[in-house]
């Protein structure tokens, strides 16, 4: 099976088991307070990482190209308090523009 | 004042129907970034029906986009899955859920939902009736505008003259932004963002987002044992 269709089943069906285990399993192996505390930073370094992969890397190159240009502008855009789509939007048609300008990779 | 329990009830429906409204246009950019990062229409349309929970699902994307593989993007998608079931176990004394309803109620236990239902915990009944009203609003809006994105991005020929691949880094930010709490929070996501730019040469696309979670084991223990 194609790898896309693989990570595509594979990962409804453990976020499925995750969201019902906390159904069914008892609160008490959860609720340590070494496991939420862990478990409340996991999100924070994730996105992180993921937002520093997907500006700079292309493989296992670090490049920078007009998708920094994006990030900038989006960070700008979230100061200001603009809605998700227009900081996801918005970083995309700063990249867009640059580019046409030649202004970038 | 106090509010009859029937115009409470029809406040909470209309806000669920406000933030399934404001989730679902996520939904228009989830779409269109799965389709330009080479997953079918059919592929993204299953993550919004059975991953349902935008995190993990630009993360499988963007892994893949980023030439990662299945194992590193179910990896990332279900690290970050588990606090949905952090959600569902804070809310299960709430719901009191039996039977087939546990099945329907996991499926829709996301951020939203379980925000929704915690904002009207003084009373069991509309806690209830705002989890699942938030929950089957988000998941019909996200659903829809998945398709419409994925429709839409169909078309373009090359996502990067769109700047696209632009667009996936500012959707993790503004997924991440809300939850830069305090500073402590901060000093974990700029570490974070180190360690990943520091192993992306070093390791395969995926690996160095996956490592990151040592940082959460390492600064989670510290803070567990300060306290």
């Amino acid at each position: 099976m194609e790898a896309r269709w693989v990570a595509v089943i594979a990962s409804s069906v453990i976020a499925f088991i995750l969201k019902f285990s906390g159904n069914v399993v008892p609160a008490r192996y959860l609720e340590q307070p070494k496991i939420k505390s862990i478990t409340s930073l996991v999100p924070i370094v994730m996105l992180s990482a993921l937002v520093v992969v997907q500006t700079f890397a292309v493989g296992q190159d670090l490049v920078i190209d007009a998708r920094l240009a994006g990030l900038v502008f989006a960070i700008i855009l979230l100061l200001i308090r603009a809605p998700f789509i227009v900081v996801v939007f918005g970083a995309a048609a700063c990249a867009a523009l640059l580019r046409y300008f030649g202004l970038t990779n | 004042m106090k509010i009859s329990p029937h115009a409470r009830r029809s406040t909470v429906t209309r806000n669920a129907i406000g933030v399934g409204l404001a989730t679902g246009v996520y939904g228009i950019s989830f779409g269109a970034l799965a389709v330009t990062s080479g997953f079918s229409f059919a592929q993204t349309q299953v993550l919004s029906l059975g991953l349902f929970s935008g995190a993990s699902q630009f993360a499988v994307v963007g892994i893949f986009g980023a030439g990662g593989g299945a194992i590193a993007a179910i990896a990332t998608s279900s690290l970050l899955g588990v606090r949905n079931g952090l959600y569902a176990l804070s809310l299960a004394s709430v719901l009191n859920l039996k039977g087939v309803k546990k099945i329907f109620a996991s499926q829709i236990t996301i951020d939203e939902s379980t925000a929704m239902a915690i904002a009207n915990d003084d009373d069991e009944e509309m806690s209830r009736w705002a989890f699942w009203a938030t929950g089957i609003s988000v998941f019909v809006f996200w659903n829809i505008a998945t398709a419409i994105g994925a429709f839409g991005a169909s078309f373009v020929a090359d996502p990067k003259s769109l700047g696209l691949d632009a667009a996936v880094g500012a959707a993790f930010l503004a997924l991440l932004w809300p939850r830069l709490i305090n500073k402590q929070i901060r000093i974990v996501g700029i570490l974070a963002g180190l360690l990943a730019i520091g192993l992306t040469p070093l390791v395969q696309p995926g690996i160095p987002v996956l490592a990151c979670v040592l940082i959460a084991i390492f600064m989670g223990l510290k803070n567990a044992s300060d306290k």
